[in-house]
């Protein structure tokens, strides 16, 4: 019998990490998701934690239980992210830690913990989010983007240090897509947004996980560094 | 309860496992003095991190806990635990004490 791949997903109480949680789990996968609280998603194939990703502590702890119980981890989606929409002038720097640390130091150390799991089997598949506000140049995202494109580096530079233990890193940049994270933003500015995609559209959740699969598939093992953002914009 | 002599054990067969992937020019002698960092030592600077990499998951499937050897407090020790095979040892043994 195939061995079932072990997943983890961070930031899957909600949203995209909710739906991606669902999905892994009825394609026959073990999911682990993390999330800062409680997730109501019960399935027995579904594990939760409670923890902050930028907690390094918190996240070796998880990486242990994971290692005690499974003996390995096959893949990584880094979905867990905030969002602040607002001019550089009047953003707090109480926001910029925020973001900086759960976007990108939470990013980091889950892909530092999972390589060292991978390793193991010499074989990994990491998915890191970014955004498609990093090509857009969009305003009043400075900080957003910024964190972000520290992950394009980081997936770039990691894809290079991780080959050789045969782990691919990539990332996806959705459009924007209904989720909480955008709740907060005015419909004039994602109706702008959306009209400078090739294909004017929100995006779907199927959109995300259709790349996600690509990158994840045993046949990709030649497809790592890439980043792809949905609706055509590049 | 976590011993010395496991975790120096531990380090050991890391050098085991690290020798036979590791180039002609960068195997290392399985005994607590052999060099890892400094002058003295065979490995380069990648082979020092894998080395270290090596260690972690050789501890991770011994004692089943995850610990960063390559931490703040490690790199800025005067005595860089780094040094040799025993002192990698004792630093390892501290750390897995502290997450006991």
């Amino acid at each position: 019998m195939k061995e079932k791949s072990i997943v983890l997903i961070t930031g899957t109480r909600k949203g995209i990490g909710r739906y991606l949680a669902e999905y892994y789990v009825k394609k026959g996968m073990q999911v682990i998701g993390c999330s800062r609280s409680q997730s109501d998603f019960q399935h027995e194939n579904y594990e939760h934690f409670c923890l902050d990703i930028a907690n390094e502590a918190e996240i070796r702890k998880m990486f242990s239980v994971i290692f005690k119980k499974h003996k390995k981890l096959d893949v990584l989606i880094n979905n867990a992210g905030v969002a602040s929409m607002n001019h550089s002038l009047l953003t707090p720097i109480k926001t910029v830690h925020k973001l900086v640390n759960t976007n990108f130091i939470g990013t980091f150390l889950m892909c530092r913990e999972a390589a060292k799991l991978m390793k193991i089997k010499n074989t990994g598949r990491i998915v890191n989010f970014v955004t498609v506000a990093i090509p857009l140049h969009l305003d009043g995202e400075a900080v957003y983007a910024a964190t972000k494109a520290s992950v394009v580096s980081l997936t770039q530079i990691l894809s290079r240090e991780f080959a050789s233990f045969g782990i691919t890193v990539n990332a996806i940049g959705p459009t924007p897509v209904e989720t909480d994270l955008i709740r907060s933003v005015p419909k004039d500015k994602i109706d702008k947004l959306i009209n400078r995609q090739a294909i004017k559209r929100f995006g779907e959740m199927e959109d995300i996980s259709n790349v996600i699969d690509f990158f994840i598939k045993p046949e990709s093992n030649f497809i790592t560094s890439q980043i792809i953002y949905l609706g055509g914009i590049s | 309860m976590i011993e010395l002599k496991k975790v120096t054990d531990c380090i050991l067969n890391t050098v085991e496992e690290f020798n036979k992937q590791a180039s002609e020019d960068q195997q290392l002698e399985r005994s607590v003095d052999t060099p890892l960092f400094g002058r003295e030592s065979k490995l380069d600077s990648l082979g020092l991190v894998n080395f270290i990499v090596a260690a972690e998951q050789q501890i991770l499937e011994t004692f089943e806990e995850s610990v960063s050897l390559a931490d703040e407090k490690a790199l800025s020790q005067k005595n860089s635990p780094f040094k040799t095979v025993s002192s990698l040892a004792q630093y390892a043994y501290e750390l897995l004490k502290e997450s006991e």
